[in-house]
């Protein structure tokens, strides 16, 4: 990128300040450009594109038309809202996944893994993290895979577990496929929790605990009284995140494929569907401007939060 | 300190706990200890007999695979050139410059990269980049990647900039640098730490991408290892597992590596606190 100024260099500004405005335009424009094209941009266009009948191919891929509300009307339409394969289906579904995997699975487990490593000898503590944190940097193909594996009906890990152990078999990605992406995603992103807290944690003085285990406390009671309302902020934007990361999550897709007949039809899912398979681009904008909504509040409180903390 | 027995038996008990979640988790990740190694590696655990490379052989001979592996390499390593040189620039003259409106740039380039997601945006992004007539090509990829990354790292860099005293520089235009000169010569220098954090963010997160990849590349010869992977095993028929072991593992590896370098580094908190 041929970004370095031909005009002559410009002085040093008069007002306190390492670099003019000029060349400080000059520095912003690449990731300017690139910010507008393929964030700023595609959040209008895809309002636009909501209210028209555009699709991949066909008449109306080069001519799309206007057509109102009718894609939002389509996705509302009472009259099929619940069933499966529907939007309304694949909301409920996705809000359901967000409860039980992020806010009780991944919260609940990573901040029992954090207590957890607070007091264990060192070496279990490094085992422990380390599978805990593979689980969420391996690249999701791979973790898809590995669990395909690992839930296989005849060969699996876990089924040859259940055998050994005198239970019997099962095909859980055709029998429980909305369980399992919920463990699934539980496990993929405890992680994220366990090092918040993790931090939040060792960020107490020592004394506070000391001084509970002069008076006898457990180890109960000093979660309860003395950390929990510590970290009281740190659970807050743990539990913003992790529901807007699951909330958007494409990952389960490469366990099930929103299958068996929709049952883990998220709504990222049900977006790539409706676009990228019955080719309806109309539509699927339509679902995409829902998701935002959703994501746009989440964010606004997060950023309302961290700002209050940081005046 | 003496335990009392309570205490002692607690211990026990935290330790047995922590230990059996660690094995939970580590379960569906041991196949990939055994089944690389394994000439007839199935779908079930069993310790290779006799351990093999011969998986690997596999994949070096399979084309399709090893062009995957490329593109991967060559899409993640444009994205982070363009995410690492664009976002250095950038986060600099927010740092350093004094643009009217810096502090709402930053909270609105915050607030529409954590709302305009993948998920959300997959429509207008298919349909800007085939306006730009960038359909099926490596840089549709790599452009979508650097536009939805930048904004993260531009935040990080400001933040590792802001956080160096600006006499650095002053200094250097006391003796007569241009401010262009000394963002080169001296500031760069001292914000590389920041810059690598954020190209291994960035190179990680291309790296084991699926659905952009996945929306925008059709042919078979620029698909990413990502792509390639989950057609290797989500097609109909039998997937072929050994080839899939050891190809998986290769594709893993840069991504175990560059962690292990970071949290050897700098400590791994950064991995906590950003995700695309």
């Amino acid at each position: 990128m041929t970004a370095e100024p031909t005009t002559p260099v410009p002085k040093p500004a008069r007002r306190f300040a390492l670099l003019s405005n000029r060349a400080g335009a000059v520095f912003l424009t690449p990731a300017g450009l690139l910010v507008a094209l393929f964030v700023i941009i595609p959040f209008f266009w895809v309002i636009f594109v909501s209210f028209t009948n555009r699709t991949l191919l066909g008449r109306t891929a080069l001519n799309p038309e206007f057509v109102g509300l009718a894609n939002y009307f389509a996705l509302f339409d009472p009259s099929n809202f619940f069933q499966r394969g529907q939007f309304g289906f694949s909301l409920i579904l996705t809000t359901q996944f967000v409860l039980a995997s992020a806010l009780i699975g991944q919260a609940l487990l990573g901040l029992l893994l954090a207590w957890l490593i607070q007091t264990v000898p060192p070496w279990i503590k490094r085992l422990t993290e380390t599978f805990v944190i593979a689980a969420w940097i391996l690249p999701e193909v791979v973790i898809g895979f590995a669990w395909f594996a690992f839930l296989d009906r005849d060969q699996g890990t876990l089924n040859a577990m259940l055998t050994s152990v005198g239970l019997p078999r099962g095909d859980f990605l055709l029998q429980q496929p909305f369980w399992v992406i919920v463990v699934f995603n539980t496990w993929r992103g405890a992680a994220f929790s366990m090092m918040l807290f993790n931090s939040a944690f060792s960020s107490i003085p020592p004394s506070y605990f000391q001084a509970a285990d002069v008076a006898g406390a457990s180890s109960w009671q000093k979660f309860k009284d003395i950390a929990l309302p510590l970290i009281r902020g740190h659970v807050v934007t743990d539990l913003i995140l992790i529901t807007m990361w699951t909330f958007n999550t494409f990952t389960p897709f490469l366990l099930t494929n929103g299958g068996p007949s929709y049952r883990t039809e998220l709504l990222s899912i049900y977006n790539y569907r409706v676009a990228f398979r019955d080719f309806e681009f109309g539509k699927g904008a339509a679902v995409g401007v829902i998701i935002m909504l959703v994501n746009l509040a989440f964010a606004l409180i997060y950023l309302t939060i961290g700002r209050k903390k940081r005046v | 300190m003496k335990l009392t027995f309570p205490a002692f038996a607690g211990r026990i008990a935290f330790s047995a706990l922590a230990a059996l979640l660690g094995a939970i988790f580590a379960l569906p990740l041991i196949w990939f200890i055994f089944a690389p190694f394994n000439a007839r590696a199935e779908l079930g655990i069993t310790v290779p007999d006799p351990w093999t490379l011969s998986n690997f052989m596999t994949v070096f001979q399979n084309n399709f695979a090893m062009q995957a592996l490329w593109n991967s390499l060559i899409q993640s390593i444009g994205g982070v050139i363009l995410v690492g040189a664009a976002a250095t620039l950038a986060a600099y003259a927010l740092s350093r410059s004094s643009i009217p409106g810096k502090g709402a740039v930053t909270y609105i380039l915050l607030l529409f990269s954590s709302v305009v997601s993948g998920s959300a945006a997959m429509v207008p992004i298919f349909l800007i980049v085939s306006a730009m007539g960038l359909i099926d090509s490596h840089l549709a990829v790599i452009l979508t990647f650097a536009g939805g990354l930048l904004p993260t790292a531009m935040f990080i860099l400001r933040d590792f900039i802001d956080s160096i005293p600006k006499s650095y520089e002053e200094s250097a235009m006391v003796a007569g640098a241009s401010p262009v000169q000394a963002f080169f010569d001296v500031a760069l220098p001292v914000i590389r730490p920041g810059i690598v954090v954020v190209v291994v963010w960035a190179f990680v997160n291309i790296w084991g991408s699926f659905l952009i990849p996945f929306i925008l590349l059709r042919s078979d010869k620029l698909m990413p290892a990502s792509v390639a992977i989950y057609s290797f095993y989500s097609e109909a028929g039998t997937p072929t597992v050994t080839l899939l072991a050891a190809y998986s593992l290769i594709y893993s590896l840069p991504v175990i590596i560059l962690y292990l370098f970071v949290s050897w580094k700098f400590g791994f908190r950064f991995f906590g606190g950003i995700k695309a």
